[in-house]
């Protein structure tokens, strides 16, 4: 657990960046600080591994004021992933990412040995470990720094703005990763963002920070989007507030029609569509391709499965050329398909819950 | 006066003993040697310290500046009335000039280490020792190395005035010639003390190639 305990900071000249902070982030928890440049973010993270001094309050983990540690104690036991990954640009990959290990006493043999495990678990081939960081992609450096902060296993990761300098397919990639090994190793992660769309994907606890580093609201994802708690936060996540917030609706209760059986050359014909589409199932990879009777065959479309979300549903449903999507049951399954007029109730529902 | 300069430097006499020019030029590296070692003792501490902290970089300006305008000759003989004739008077002339390009290199190339590097050196634990000995240091080396190598052009140059008080190195061949009207002794001279400068600065050149290959800039 690491508590902010009315923690304050402002600089010579009367700026104040954060003010009169008050946080519990749960240990195991994504917590996501966003806000606009100058909100505090930033500063307020960087307390926690005492980069930054607060001008008052305290803060503690697991009840242990900071201020009491040595600052190079606590820091080899936090993981640091900056902006641009701040990799040493005269070190290997492997030496960057065994530095932490080096400080904490181990020799370079064992360094070496734990920082190949380190690569191997953020998705970076082996090949890549005696290269220099100019060397790689931004995507690849990136990788390199949560690598190396996660090398030495510090149950706590800071990350400040992580993918923010990395292109959008890419950091879709690198958020992807990110909860794919938070969900692996489960430490207590603490990120900065300006960007509310990554803080609504990655975050568990999200804190909404206003200039002058002011708390506007702490809270899970969906309360974030659905019951902002002042004008800033509404303001924030206005856009697209309403189809986003169906991320956090299910599809249980959804009426679907149960699929014809395919004919002999595998497809399944489904007349009542119009134009007479067919569709034809890749169970290896869990996609489905339509076919409107002669000629079009659309590129490969997701099929759904119970777990989705109801936005997941509708986007399939949007982007499907017969406007249906196919849904496989618990057991992967594929026997059902449904259209918009089967989500109208779910959506008329969220519609309400939202309000 | 390039005949005489010709028949000195082909007279298999000026080429051994105490006075020859092997013997010189051991004299002028010595000495060149002894300044250059003396300026690298204070100056790449003092560099490190300020391009590490920040602290006295106004002073540093300032006083590089009257260390460049002073008299080499002109120190060396006001030292030698002080101290008297020996080694120390123009090795400290050489230092004070050997001093600002080594202490500017160095406090360039600390200082100019991308601010984001140290800081997340700084956040993943290193302390600061580490921060300098294993980050900066090896980051600043290029720049090092280059003000490293204008200090020793520099003192190679110059420590043709330690002739002047009586000592050897190369600058005897000119003191000597100019008091004798020899001018081609005095071509001797400086000829050597160019030659000198040029194969070492090759030497440098070469040096600082091989230890900040390509590989390592940073190319964003």
């Amino acid at each position: 657990m690491i508590t902010f305990e009315s923690v304050s900071k402002s600089y010579p000249g009367g700026t104040r960046a954060v003010d009169e902070l008050n946080l519990e982030i749960a240990t195991g928890s994504f917590t996501v600080l966003v806000g606009p440049s100058g909100c505090g973010k930033t500063t307020s993270m960087r307390m926690i591994n005492r980069m930054v001094t607060p001008s008052s309050g305290r803060v503690l983990i697991d009840g242990q004021d900071v201020s009491g540690i040595r600052a190079v104690t606590l820091r080899l036991g936090i993981g640091y992933v900056l902006q641009n990954a701040g990799l040493f640009p005269h070190r290997t990959v492997l030496d960057n990412v065994g530095t932490v290990q080096r400080l904490l006493g181990l020799n370079k043999a064992q360094a070496r040995a734990k920082a190949y495990e380190a690569l191997e678990r953020v998705g970076l081939d082996a090949s890549l470990a005696l290269r220099y960081p100019a060397q790689l992609s931004g995507g690849q450096q990136q990788r390199v720094g949560v690598a190396r902060a996660l090398a030495a296993d510090p149950p706590i990761l800071l990350m400040d703005e992580p993918f923010s300098a990395v292109d959008p397919i890419v950091r879709l990639e690198l958020q992807q990763e990110v909860q794919r090994l938070q969900a692996e190793i489960k430490k207590t992660i603490v990120m900065v963002t300006h960007d509310i769309d990554e803080a609504l994907t990655l975050g568990d606890k999200i804190a909404v920070l206003a200039p002058g580093g002011v708390l506007q609201q702490y809270a899970d994802p969906l309360s974030i989007l659905t019951r902002p708690a002042t004008n800033f936060v509404s303001s924030l996540v206005s856009k697209d507030r309403g189809f986003r917030a169906l991320s956090f609706e299910s599809l249980t209760g959804l009426s679907t029609t149960e699929l014809p059986a395919p004919d002999t050359a595998g497809r399944i014909h489904l007349p009542t569509l119009g134009n007479g589409f067919s569709a034809e199932i890749n169970h290896d990879a869990a996609t489905v391709c339509w076919s409107d009777g002669v000629t079009v065959r659309s590129a490969p479309q997701p099929i759904i499965r119970p777990g989705d979300s109801l936005r997941t549903g509708l986007d399939a449903v949007l982007a499907s050329p017969s406007s249906a999507a196919l849904l496989a049951d618990h057991d992967g399954n594929i026997g059902s398909y449904f259209t918009l007029a089967d989500l109208q109730p779910l959506l008329s529902k969220a519609t309400r819950v939202s309000s | 006066m390039i005949n005489d300069m010709l028949s000195y430097l082909g007279d298999a006499a000026n080429w051994t003993g105490t006075a020859g020019i092997p013997a010189r030029l051991g004299e002028h590296l010595w000495y060149s040697f002894l300044a250059v070692l003396a300026a690298s003792i204070i100056a790449v501490p003092l560099g490190v310290f300020i391009g590490h902290t920040g602290v006295g970089k106004v002073i540093l300006v300032s006083a590089s500046n009257v260390l460049r305008a002073l008299p080499s000759l002109g120190i060396m003989t006001l030292l030698v009335l002080l101290m008297g004739v020996g080694l120390l008077p123009p090795v400290i002339a050489l230092v004070l000039i050997a001093v600002p390009p080594i202490l500017a290199g160095v406090y360039a190339g600390v200082a100019n280490v991308e601010p984001a590097v140290v800081d997340a050196a700084r956040a993943i634990g290193m302390k600061d020792s580490r921060i300098i000995l294993q980050v900066e240091l090896p980051l600043a080396l290029p720049l090092i190395l280059g003000g490293l190598r204008g200090a020793i052009l520099q003192v190679i140059a110059t420590a043709t005035i330690a002739a002047y008080v009586n000592l050897g190195g190369l600058g005897r061949y000119i003191f000597d010639g100019l008091a004798l009207y020899d001018y081609g002794q005095v071509l001797v001279g400086a000829v050597l003390v160019t030659a000198l400068a040029l194969v070492l600065d090759g030497l440098l050149a070469l040096l600082a190639r091989v230890l900040s290959p390509d590989r390592r800039l940073v190319s964003r």
